[in-house]
């Protein structure tokens, strides 16, 4: 048959004689593509490094992130023994930064964490079951949405009170509604399609057809948003501990060592600037990354 | 029926017995609208439907689009709940307590849809989505993947080749095969093709339809085939059914309905068919307008909005489904038209400037 043998998409198989079953997994191939990509490689790498100084903070300096002296206060870059000098109270600003990443990414990652399960569950359920209970989750979602995140933040942990956990919980409570409505998107749209038609019509149960069709089709870009959302998770954390609400002093934290820092802005600018840097390269890296992983993802954009 | 047919250990009636019965089916979609979300009316899209598929025939179902068709099929794959209505598979009425259940049914019963695309999961490889069902029916992976490149080949697509592939890599009739074999995955006993090959080139379609052909008698199944394509239907089908509105207008064996069709709409739409032969011209008077809506269908007679011989009979009752009027009836598998009026039935080529 000229259909089956003449061969649009020509494509080099691994060894002919190799046998074709079973086919590689959907999450290996992700990860063999992702592998590929240069841009994700040095993301990693840097992410990696961040995360080796922050959770590693003891091996690479011996100083403490609590001990100041009124001596050694705002010194410059490269200053012998604070090379990245020293902060308003003379602490010294390498130690700041590498302790300070441990409660930043955590007030980072956790509320998208929270948001990822409970938003991506809530988005499903609404999505699979349709009807009232879509309208329910969804208008509900829509209350959140009126409101702009930052302020929402604000407003809930001002009513919880300042502190890390609360700030977590409120960051997570501003990340469910645009989770939600991405997975029920998502969720809705696939639910639609053929292929699940196919498959109910095969005797598959709901849970078999969610796990195995829709989550897997869910699943690859609400990972990806909420890869995208750490980043703003970052810079949100990082302003609500400027503004007093996340994280208290003298515990570091990039968001709040930017406050504190902020009238040296003219006596040392660099030093001053450092935290600002360390927020914008991470949330760089979780951008470019979730970019990287939703190329890896779309099956269509990759031979 | 052949003699492998009655090997067929899943056999329960015998030939004689139907393999597929639907008595009565019906689904009416509410429309909503207004304030609240009310219902505001109502499209009949299937409204009292009743045939039966002989075991190892081809039953073809022709219509305009928008008459039923494809929600029939829905209704009999149980991918949406029929108003009312039941069906009865190989004498087992289905999702009744003396019968089978609806998964038992979807077992014996597959369909092929019409978009090859969007009916293969884009995440799945070909040989996993031919083997997904089986598997989630607990066969083991390697077995259900061995069988899936089995079937890949059977279908005209080498294996190598083809069971590592993506949906996107393949063209749309390959992909079809893939959608062919994967209804073929459960060894069912009647498949549903729903357009199966409406949007595939000619060429590519004449070879799906001959692969169809083939794996029908490799496999002793039934088909149940829908299209609107009056060519592909009278090639493939050993009975036709054309239906109307949501209404089945007339029923028989292909070369009756294809020689002398009975109802005045299976006539206009066998006229409305193009010939390219120049001495067969077309004499009867074309369809005129739309369809009417089915969220208000005409009283009695569907079709006498647009019938040239419309009586006021026509509008008083729904006219039944019986033999023709002229007693003409041919020995096994009856002629049935839906038709009040037997001159209706009896003008034959009656030409265009009558």
């Amino acid at each position: 048959m000229s259909d089956a043998t003449i061969d649009t998409a020509q494509r080099v198989l691994p060894a002919a004689d190799a046998p074709a079953s079973p086919a590689p997994g959907y999450w290996k191939s992700v990860s063999q593509r992702l592998a590929r990509d240069p841009v994700t490689i040095a993301v990693s790498l840097v992410l990696i490094g961040i995360l080796f100084i922050t959770i590693g903070a003891p091996l690479v300096t011996n100083a403490d992130p609590y001990a100041g002296s009124v001596l050694a206060r705002l010194k410059p870059i490269g200053t012998p023994g604070h090379w990245l000098g020293t902060d308003e109270t003379g602490r010294d600003l390498w130690t700041r930064l590498c302790y300070g990443g441990r409660l930043s990414l955590l007030a980072a990652v956790l509320p998208v964490t929270i948001a990822l399960f409970v938003g991506g569950f809530l988005g499903i359920l609404a999505g699979y079951s349709g009807g009232w209970i879509n309208t329910a989750i969804m208008r509900t979602m829509d209350v959140f949405y009126a409101f702009p995140s930052i302020l929402l933040a604000v407003a809930i942990c001002g009513m919880l009170g300042n502190g890390l956990t609360n700030s977590i919980l409120a960051l997570g409570v501003v990340f469910i509604p645009p989770m939600v409505r991405v997975a029920e998107t998502v969720t809705t749209q696939s639910r639609n399609l053929d292929f699940v038609e196919a498959a109910r019509a095969s005797g598959t149960t709901t849970l078999q057809i969610i796990r195995h069709h829709v989550l897997a089709n869910v699943l690859g870009p609400i990972l990806v948003y909420a890869t995208s959302l750490i980043s703003v998770s970052i810079i949100l954390s990082a302003g609500l501990s400027f503004l007093g609400l996340g994280v208290t002093p003298p515990e570091p934290e990039w968001g709040l060592m930017l406050n504190s820092l902020r009238q040296a802005i003219y006596v040392q600018p660099y030093v001053a600037a450092l935290p600002g840097v360390m927020i914008f390269v991470t949330s760089m890296c979780f951008n470019l990354m979730s970019d990287g992983l939703r190329s890896a993802m779309d099956v269509r954009l990759n031979k | 029926m052949s003699a492998a047919m009655k090997l067929d250990p899943r056999d329960r009636g015998g030939p004689a017995q139907p393999l597929l019965s639907v008595e009565g089916l019906k689904k009416y979609f509410p429309v909503r609208g207004g304030l609240l979300n009310r219902q505001v009316a109502t499209v009949q899209a299937v409204d009292d439907v009743s045939f039966s598929v002989r075991k190892g025939e081809t039953l073809g179902i022709v219509g305009e689009s928008g008459c039923g068709k494809s929600t029939t099929a829905r209704l009999l794959m149980r991918l949406m709940d029929p108003d009312s209505g039941s069906i009865v598979f190989d004498g087992d009425p289905v999702g009744e307590r003396a019968g089978i259940t609806v998964n038992e049914m979807r077992r014996q019963m597959q369909m092929v849809f019409q978009d090859s695309y969007t009916s293969l999961n884009p995440r799945m490889t070909m040989a996993e989505s031919i083997a997904y069902a089986p598997r989630m029916h607990g066969t083991p992976r390697k077995e259900a993947f061995d069988r899936a490149e089995t079937l890949l080949a059977q279908v005209g697509l080498n294996p190598r080749q083809y069971a590592r592939r993506y949906p996107h890599e393949l063209s749309g009739g390959q992909r079809q095969r893939v959608n062919i074999a994967r209804a073929l995955a459960l060894e069912p006993r009647l498949v549903i093709l729903d357009e199966a090959v409406a949007a595939l080139d000619k060429s590519v379609e004449a070879q799906v339809l001959n692969l169809l052909g083939d794996l029908k008698s490799r496999f002793n199944l039934t088909y149940l085939f829908i299209s609107h394509d009056l060519n592909v239907v009278e090639y493939m089908s050993d009975r036709v059914m054309v239906m109307y509105l949501g209404r089945v207008v007339e029923t028989g064996p292909v070369e009756q309905i294809y020689r002398k069709p009975r109802h005045p709409y299976t006539r206009a739409l066998f006229a409305s068919k193009p010939t390219l032969d120049p001495d067969r011209r077309t004499t009867e008077m074309p369809l005129t307008g739309d369809p009417p809506n089915p969220i208000n269908p005409p009283s009695g007679c569907r079709f006498r909005t647009r019938c040239a011989f419309a009586q006021a009979v026509c509008a008083e009752k729904p006219p039944p489904l019986a033999a023709p009027l002229d007693g003409e009836t041919a020995e096994g598998a009856p002629h049935l038209v839906a038709c009040h009026l037997p001159e209706a039935q009896a003008a034959m080529g009656v030409s265009a400037h009558a």
